[in-house]
């Protein structure tokens, strides 16, 4: 079951088509890594998804309805360039935030409470937004994004600008959210987050998607048979590895590519055939950045 | 509906609790009450000194009493005028005229020199002639076969009446009517010119404020763009009613004060108030207070009042969601965006221009045509309206002003919900042009 269904999704805009027929499925209750480089369109499928904008053509189905403007306040989203009314008190403002959500007037002001005693910060209620840092204001900005407990979470680059101590807070919070049932969405273009949280990724790039699964079963689909080996007895000399490519060799390490049609017992039996003493053998899978970099190369081309 | 009425809470409350709001709405009447006082001092202050005058008139053609006022202290002198030339400052006068003998009593001219030490105003200068020429009239009379009485009953005054107005009571009171007629639509017009400008610009700044901030997105995640700028325009109206609302009671309260305080002459009382307040001056000093009461009560206030409301919100909101569009569409550089301001300008100060035009004529064709345009009849009907136009011309600009309220809310609300998404890019007319256009 799916909390967002894109498909065939279109947008244009003057000049340039921002969306160019994307579909994909977000799971329930799942994390879900939209990825892209700047300008590829991420921003314009979270426009349409949070009904800011809409879509030329193709469908966009929230928990099974097709996307209207009752949704809302099922969805929360903190948009990348954050922005809280400056002169306003924090207090007022979530209220504010939280109303225009549909929450009640009272429930807000209690949840939000208890937002504020969470967090430590009950005390800045009625301090203006401009007082506080600007770590301070985007932990105000999350709390606004998530008090009306929305089904779906969009997050456009929910990290930048936040130090490690507020990185990790926020990331404990959304993962708390998550096994609460939550579905996420992270929009974002850093891919060592991506791994780290998402279980699944769309990779777009000018409007297309290019990429789009699991993040470990995309891990291995794109492997390319390297395995680095660790070993104690160095300068070794080991007759019949030209069978394979060696990509880098240490005194006591290498890496090594296999060929098409063998296997890693093939490797390990050469090495301790030769007497090696292995010390650890790991397959080297290939990091979503690398990924992302080749295939957006290769979409370029 | 719920959430429009959330965002007209908080544009109104977040405006009405600043102190800079409550300074400035306790303010300004205080400030306007204090130049008038100020104003109304001095002139009362230079009225009330007298300016001694010496008049050398060694043939005697003239008569002390009949010269000297509250303003004028004349004294007649018989020195040569050699001899006093250079002495009559020392002597305590501020000026001093030398009146030759008249010679041949058929010519019509005379002159008369004066010496003074400061410069004299021209009403001063006008004054003193009209005395003098009243004087002299008198002199050659008694010269003449014709006596002060057959004189006199040649005197025809002529007033005239507007026979439709003709039930009011008291010859003056048509004039009046007129006087206070043209006062009241300098107010309305100006003070809709002003409310266009001032609330206007408060709804551009707030818009152009949530773009610049950012808070724009997050805004229109939860609301529609439309309702947004709907809401915005609307608590700023209320805004606009609660400050005009506390500085009509204070100024008609410093006014009450004032005319308490001060001298019953409502000329001084008008002296901060610009072109109107001169009418008025002008109508107070002709005549009393009862003459303005009745000039008051003439005016069709069952059509004026219901009338100005209504073009007053009309006028408000055509041009605030005009100022809602090009603050959306302005980036963070407002000296960039002053062009875009031009077509809000440009059609507001053409209509303030065109009130005079109006007052002379307020029912010929550059009136009716100029208040059914939308754009100009926010100001220029209000200036017609104490002038009894015709009704069904104030209620077919009322049907063309909701209608184009409509369409351009519609229109603003369209280029709106682009132009604040839109950062970075210089926009032309063009550009906005296609706003109108591009899907949702």
């Amino acid at each position: 079951m799916s909390i967002l269904s894109l498909r065939n999704v279109v947008k244009n805009y003057h000049n340039h088509t921002a969306v160019d027929n994307v579909s994909f499925d977000v799971p329930k209750g799942s994390v879900f890594g939209l990825l892209g480089p700047n300008g590829a369109g991420k921003t314009s499928l979270i426009r349409i998804i949070t009904t800011i904008t809409m879509a030329d053509s193709g469908q966009v189905l929230l928990d099974g309805e097709p996307i209207n403007f009752n949704h809302p306040s099922q969805i929360g989203y903190m948009p990348e360039e954050r922005g809280l009314y400056k002169k306003m008190k924090v207090g007022e403002q979530l209220l504010y935030l939280a109303q225009l959500k549909g929450m009640p007037y009272k429930e807000a002001k209690q949840k939000l409470h208890s937002w504020l005693d969470k967090f430590d910060i009950i005390s800045w209620w009625d301090k203006r937004v401009e007082e506080l840092s600007k770590g301070m204001q985007q932990k105000i900005q999350f709390i606004a994004t998530v008090v009306h407990e929305p089904k779906l979470l969009i997050l456009d680059e929910p990290f930048s600008g936040l130090d490690p101590i507020n990185t990790n807070l926020i990331k404990d919070e959304i993962d708390q959210l998550n096994q609460n049932g939550t579905s996420i969405i992270f929009s974002t273009h850093r891919m060592e987050q991506v791994e780290e949280v998402c279980e699944n990724i769309i990779l777009i790039n000018n409007g297309r998607k290019i990429l789009e699964g699991n993040v470990s079963q995309i891990k291995i689909d794109h492997k390319e048979n390297l395995f680095k080996v660790e070993f104690d007895n160095s300068l070794l000399r080991i007759n019949g590895l030209a069978n394979f490519q060696i990509l880098e060799s240490q005194n006591d390490s290498i890496t090594v590519k296999l060929n098409d049609g063998m296997r890693p017992n093939d490797l390990l039996g050469l090495l301790i055939g030769n007497g090696a003493e292995i010390n650890s053998f790991n397959e080297i899978l290939p990091s979503i950045n690398d990924i992302f970099i080749s295939r957006v190369g290769k979409s370029k081309e | 509906m719920n959430k429009l009425w959330l965002i007209i809470q908080r544009e109104y409350l977040t405006r009405v609790r600043k102190k800079s709001f409550i300074l400035v709405t306790l303010l300004t009447p205080l400030g306007f009450g204090l130049i008038m006082f100020v104003s109304g001092y001095l002139a009362s202050n230079s009225m009330n000194s007298q300016k001694k005058i010496v008049v050398v008139d060694q043939s005697g053609i003239l008569n002390e009493d009949d010269l000297s006022t509250s303003q004028f202290d004349f004294d007649i002198s018989t020195l040569p005028i050699n001899e006093i030339d250079t002495t009559y400052s020392k002597l305590g006068y501020d000026l001093l005229l030398d009146v030759p003998p008249i010679i041949d009593l058929s010519s019509t001219e005379h002159k008369v020199d004066f010496y003074s030490k400061e410069k004299l105003s021209l009403v001063a200068l006008e004054q003193i002639e009209r005395k003098m020429s009243r004087a002299l009239k008198k002199y050659k009379i008694s010269k003449s076969n014709i006596n002060q009485e057959t004189l006199d009953q040649l005197e025809m005054e002529v007033t005239l009446d507007n026979a439709v107005k003709s039930d009011q009571e008291g010859d003056k009171s048509n004039k009046m009517s007129i006087g206070v007629a043209s006062a009241l639509s300098y107010l309305m017009g100006f003070l809709m010119y002003m409310v266009i400008f001032i609330y206007g610009s408060m709804v551009m700044r707030s818009v152009m404020e949530e773009k610049i901030n950012r808070i724009v997105e997050v805004m229109i995640s939860s609301v529609r763009p439309f309702q947004l700028m709907l809401g915005k325009v609307m608590g700023v109206g209320f805004v606009a009613i609660t400050q005009l609302f506390i500085w009509m009671i204070l100024l008609f309260g410093i006014m009450l004060v004032f005319g308490a305080t001060m001298t019953p002459d409502p000329s001084l009382g008008a002296g901060g108030m610009g072109e109107a307040g001169e009418i008025l001056a002008e109508m107070g000093s002709q005549s009393d207070m009862k003459d303005l009461l009745v000039g008051i009560k003439s005016l069709n206030w069952l059509l004026i009042i219901p009338s100005f409301i209504v073009f007053f919100f009309g006028g408000y909101f055509i041009y605030s969601s005009l100022f809602a569009a090009v603050g959306s569409a302005m980036g963070d550089d407002l000296g960039e965006g002053q062009q875009l301001m031009m077509p809000i300008f440009i059609p507001v100060i053409i209509a303030i221009s065109l009130v005079f035009p109006v007052l002379n004529n307020p029912n010929g064709s550059l009136a009716v045509y100029g208040s059914m345009f939308p754009l100009f009849s926010p100001i220029l009907m209000p200036a017609r309206l104490p002038f009894d136009p015709p009704l069904w011309q104030v209620l077919l600009s009322i049907v063309i002003l909701i209608a184009s309220v409509i369409f351009m809310t519609w229109v603003a609300g369209r280029i709106y919900r682009v132009g604040i998404l839109m950062y970075g890019k210089k926009v032309s007319f063009k550009e906005i042009g296609r706003w109108l256009f591009v899907k949702n």
